[in-house]
């Protein structure tokens, strides 16, 4: 799941990273914003919009946006 | 095999390990013995002379060797301390160094079963002109802040210093104070055969292992480097659990013995434990939670995975323990058990993969003696002048805006002065921290550490440094009880380190002694030195002190127009190596003025008790900059002016802006300062009043108003944007 | 008059608002694994980074046993009093309108600022007059207060130049619809103490334990 500032909420964060990044030379860039990333596994995916709407996102401050890949799940490290 | 040598370890400590083992150490017993035989566990070249410190003293509850000092503040409660340093893995990640810095200090005191209520900060980078500094002082502010705040734990002081010898290696200083009932107290030391080895709170990772890494037994391949972490992040929610989990624990008696998880992991901490309880330990890696598959024994050993601690408990109290641990939510398991071997076995479920004797991993290590020779050349380069001309106002607002000593505002509202509500003075209200303790009654703290005048005379200077703090505490009317210090130093195999390391301690010794202050605690951190050379020999002193009533501490601010102004002590400056000799870009002088230190202990009384009996409206004392520069940040402390005349001078530049020990800036009623005068040497130069500064000496005459004063001090603000 | 509050894992100054409180009543401690509120008469949700902010501020901490309980209180009519990181969860709750967003600074700030009284109408700030100016202190990362579109009812503001994290129209503190339930970034427990500074938050508990005229 990504998850974003609604359009329209300042994000401080996105903008300093914006003015940072042509002072290192990247010039061109624009429309930065900074949101957070939840990965996990799940065996029914249809309860993945809840989870965003419930818990993962603030609906009112956050869009989100769902990506799944069918991989089987990996072995190994969990947090 | 040279294995032993990329870990670290010489031919001839190889041999001695071989020889206490009676053969050749596995790959999990050479893990142990480099790092328990590192210097940054077994303190090879700083030990003996440790030995030369004053430890003993009538307040002292816990003295060195335990996670934490302690001294009796009375009603029955006790206050633990301790500072430690942090300063090469914040070199790498200052945000994590500094925070896990403070994690790691917050643990040795709570793992002596005190509850953390304070955390002082000491920092020290390169100039800020270097853009490396600027970020290494950000990162290392919010990664602090970030700690400390998340915790619940008050940063209530501390102290920042910008030099270039820091420029490669900054030091990150992280000291703690707790608070506990005396009887809660608990020490490290395991006993019992038979006794459970219980692990608490997060999982182990390979956080730290770094260097160890020549172990593996696997091949490593590029892809594998972000499989071994030299950076340990920090998780102050986790330590927050645990906080509250083992205060409980003891709170109910339910431990025999505690002990935090920091560096070496669990070889240290067990092997301490062990050590001090004259039994052995055996831990089984199979059983300790983990945090990455496929971790190999020696991993298991050494990881320096944050938020960890190791008690031992009584087989019939596991239960009870577990219970408590799952209501805190903090992990707990029983991990191995106490024996009556006297030897640290290392097993993987049923298998031994490591055996050896807990006194030759602990206790046996070589200790070496240094061998001191003076420098006889200049050790570290001219400072770069960045003031010219002969204004003496141009001069002060110089010096109010040079980092060193332009306010501290900017990076202390990142901190959380005020949680647990018992902050009487917070930064920039007095020269020393006061906590109300509940139960009546207050303790004072400061931090205060000296680098390149320590640089000009390693024995005065480091004198004068626990001469500060103690001065510190005065002011708010303390009465120093015990002594914690980092001694942060370079390479002590350099014979000019080795000299700069001995005379430093003989300083803090002697002054501890002249004080009547104990050492109840402290850390060494050696080696660092980059291409450039060494940084300033930088001993840092956290002193505690008590005082009877809160409500009367002492304050740095100016309070009333018409309160006269007055030095108290024998106050006798002198400008080489200095804050102006400094900025006027001046070689540091070959020594220091010598001080009486009888007297500057009577002045510092004098000042306690004046305070104490509400005699003054500020105190203040005299440090870097000068006096002019003490009036100065009285009146911007107070938002009140002052107008001083000095009278005919010889020497106008020292009298305004040199530097000395026994000196303080006092307001009052007039008739209260001639009081006090009959108890301290004491001569008044001026009035509070108005809204500038002025200040007549010799045929100078000159002046800078509050908010001109108020715009030069604030020259760090940029820093933060 | 019978305080409860809430801790949850990660609270920091729960016991300085159990202090506070006890200044003009009895206050208890509620542990957030519990549905029991010991029979209060007002719960204080209090600042701190419960749960580590992980995730959002509060988003964790609004799903605890205890919460549900204090959402029955709170629909019941009961006062709920949200302090910093309470604000926060009362807002992931829903029982107050808006968010709290990243301080416009991006870093955290503690300091004494001045917060002016809107409504002086509520349980909260009955014991103040409409204007008044309180000194109380903040401290946080994540205080800017963003109210939902359709407004929100605001009882403290900062006063002019005293806004520390950018929270539009300079909202400080607001409450519900039926002016029960209240959140409010400053921190009133930390003013209450003449020895550790202003004692203007002081008020706002004093308006909770005042009884009601009729």
């Amino acid at each position: 799941m990504l998850i974003r500032p609604k359009e329209g909420i300042l994000d401080p964060q996105g903008q300093t990273v914006e003015r940072a990044l042509p002072a290192l030379g990247f010039e061109g860039v624009a429309g930065v914003r900074v949101g957070r990333l939840v990965e996990l596994e799940v065996e029914d995916p249809a309860q993945l919009p809840a989870m965003c709407e419930k818990l993962l996102a603030n609906p009112l401050i956050e869009d989100y946006e769902i990506q799944t890949d069918d991989r089987p799940a990996a072995n190994g490290a969990g947090a | 095999m040279s294995r032993h040598r990329e870990l670290g370890l010489t031919d001839a400590e190889y041999e001695l390990i071989c020889e206490k083992l009676d053969r050749e150490p596995n790959a999990v017993e050479l893990a142990m013995f480099s790092l328990l035989w590192s210097e940054h566990c077994a303190y090879k070249h700083s030990r003996k002379l440790l030995r030369r410190l004053p430890t003993e003293g009538a307040s002292v509850v816990m003295g060195p060797g335990e996670n934490a000092g302690a001294v009796d503040v009375g009603g029955g409660r006790a206050v633990a301390f301790k500072v430690e340093s942090h300063n090469h893995p914040s070199a790498v990640e200052p945000f994590q160094g500094a925070a896990t810095g403070v994690g790691g200090i917050l643990r040795d005191v709570f793992a002596i079963g005190a509850r953390p209520i304070a955390v002082l900060d000491s920092l020290r980078f390169g100039e800020p002109a270097s853009e490396r500094s600027r970020y290494l002082l950000d990162r290392a502010v919010a990664g602090i802040g970030h700690y400390g705040n998340s915790i619940g734990v008050p940063t209530v002081g501390g102290e920042v210093y910008f030099e270039g010898p820091y420029e490669q290696n900054c030091l990150i200083n992280a000291m703690c104070v707790g608070l506990a009932p005396r009887e809660r107290l608990i020490r490290s030391a395991a006993a019992g055969p038979g006794n459970v080895l219980v692990l608490l709170g997060a999982s182990t990772g390979r956080d730290g292992i770094g260097g160890a890494s020549v172990l593996a037994s696997a091949e490593l391949d590029e892809a594998d480097e972000s499989k071994r972490p030299s950076v340990q992040i920090g998780d102050p929610f986790e330590e927050s659990k645990l906080v509250e989990c083992c205060l409980d624990l003891l709170e109910d008696d339910l431990l025999v013995s505690l002990q935090d998880l920091g560096a070496a992991g669990l070889t240290s901490s067990a092997g301490e434990m062990a050590s001090k309880g004259g039994v052995g330990i055996d831990i089984d890696v199979a059983r300790v939670p983990l945090r990455e598959a496929d971790m190999e024994p020696f991993e298991v050993m050494v990881s320096e995975s944050q938020e960890r601690m190791l008690c031992v408990v009584e087989p019939g109290r596991l239960d009870a323990v577990r219970g408590r641990c799952a209501r805190w939510e903090v992990r707990a398991t029983a991990i191995g058990e106490v024996t009556g071997s006297g030897r640290l076995r290392v097993l993987d479920g049923a298998e031994v993969v490591g055996d050896v004797p807990v006194a030759a991993l602990v206790d046996e290590c070589p200790l070496y003696d240094l061998v001191p020779a003076a420098p006889t050349a200049p050790l570290y380069p001219t400072p770069i002048r960045t003031l010219t001309g002969d204004d003496p106002r141009e001069a002060l607002l110089a010096l109010l805006a040079s980092p060193n000593l332009s306010s501290r505002r900017p990076l202390f509202q990142q901190y959380d002065s005020i949680v647990q509500s018992r902050t009487v003075r917070r930064p920039e209200q007095a020269d020393a921290a006061v906590l109300a303790l509940e139960g009546g009654g207050a303790i004072a703290m400061s931090i205060d550490g000296s680098g390149r005048r320590v640089a000009c005379d390693p024995y005065v200077g480091t004198m004068a440094a626990v001469f500060e703090c103690a001065s510190n505490l005065a002011c708010v009317g303390a009465e120093p009880l015990g002594l914690t210090n980092c001694l942060n130093f370079g390479n002590p195999e350099k014979p000019h380190i080795a000299w700069q390391l001995e005379r430093a301690v003989d300083g803090l010794a002697e002054a501890c002694r002249a004080l009547d202050v104990p050492v109840v605690g402290g850390n060494v951190s050696l080696y660092n030195e980059g291409t450039e050379g060494p940084i300033y020999p930088t001993p840092v002193v956290g002193m505690v002190g008590s005082l009877p009533h809160p409500e009367r501490a002492g304050r740095l601010g100016f309070a009333r127009e018409g309160d006269a102004i007055a030095i108290a002590g024998g106050f006798h400056p002198s400008l080489p190596g200095g804050e102006l000799a400094k900025l006027r870009g001046e070689p540091l002088p070959d020594r220091l003025p010598g001080f009486d230190a009888a007297k500057v202990r009577a002045a510092q009384e004098a000042i306690r008790d004046a305070v104490r009996a509400g005699e003054l409206s500020s105190a203040h004392d005299i440090a870097e900059g000068g006096f002019l520069v003490a009036v100065a940040e009285s009146c911007l402390a107070g938002g009140v002016g002052a107008a001083l005349d000095l009278g005919p001078s010889d020497e106008p530049w020292t009298q305004l802006y040199g530097e000395g020990a026994g000196g303080f800036v006092v307001s009052g009623p007039r008739e209260a300062l001639d009081r006090f005068a009959e108890r301290v040497p004491l001569d008044v130069f001026g009035t509070v009043g108005g809204d500038a500064l002025g200040v007549a000496i010799g045929d100078w005459s000159f002046g800078a108003t509050l908010s001109e004063l108020r715009e030069a001090n604030s020259a760090l603000a940029p820093l933060f944007p | 008059m019978k305080f409860g509050v809430v801790r949850f894992p990660g609270s920091c100054d729960e016991v300085d608002a159990q202090l506070a409180a006890s200044r003009v009543g009895e206050a208890v401690l509620l542990w957030h694994g519990d549905r029991d509120l010991q029979g209060v008469d007002a719960v204080v949700v209090p600042g701190g980074f419960s749960y580590g902010d992980y995730l959002r501020a509060g988003a964790i901490a609004r799903f605890s046993p205890v919460m549900e309980s204090v959402f029955e209180f709170a629909r019941d009519g009961g006062p709920v009093l949200g302090i910093c990181n309470g604000f926060q969860v009362l807002c992931e709750a829903g029982l107050l309108p808006g968010a709290l967003l990243p301080n416009v600074g991006l870093r955290f700030v503690c300091r004494h600022v001045d917060v002016e009284v809107v409504d002086a109408d509520t349980p909260f700030t009955r014991a103040c007059a409409r204007g008044d100016r309180l000194t109380i202190p903040v401290k946080h990362t994540t205080g800017r207060y963003h109210p939902p579109a359709e407004g929100a009812n605001v009882v403290l503001r900062y006063a002019p130049g005293h806004n520390p994290n950018g929270s539009e129209q300079d909202i400080a503190a607001v409450s519900n619809e039926a002016g029960n339930v209240f959140g409010l970034m400053p921190h009133p427990e930390h003013a209450v103490d003449p020895l550790t500074g202003s004692t203007d938050g002081l008020r706002l508990f004093e308006s909770l334990a005042a009884p009601v005229a009729a």
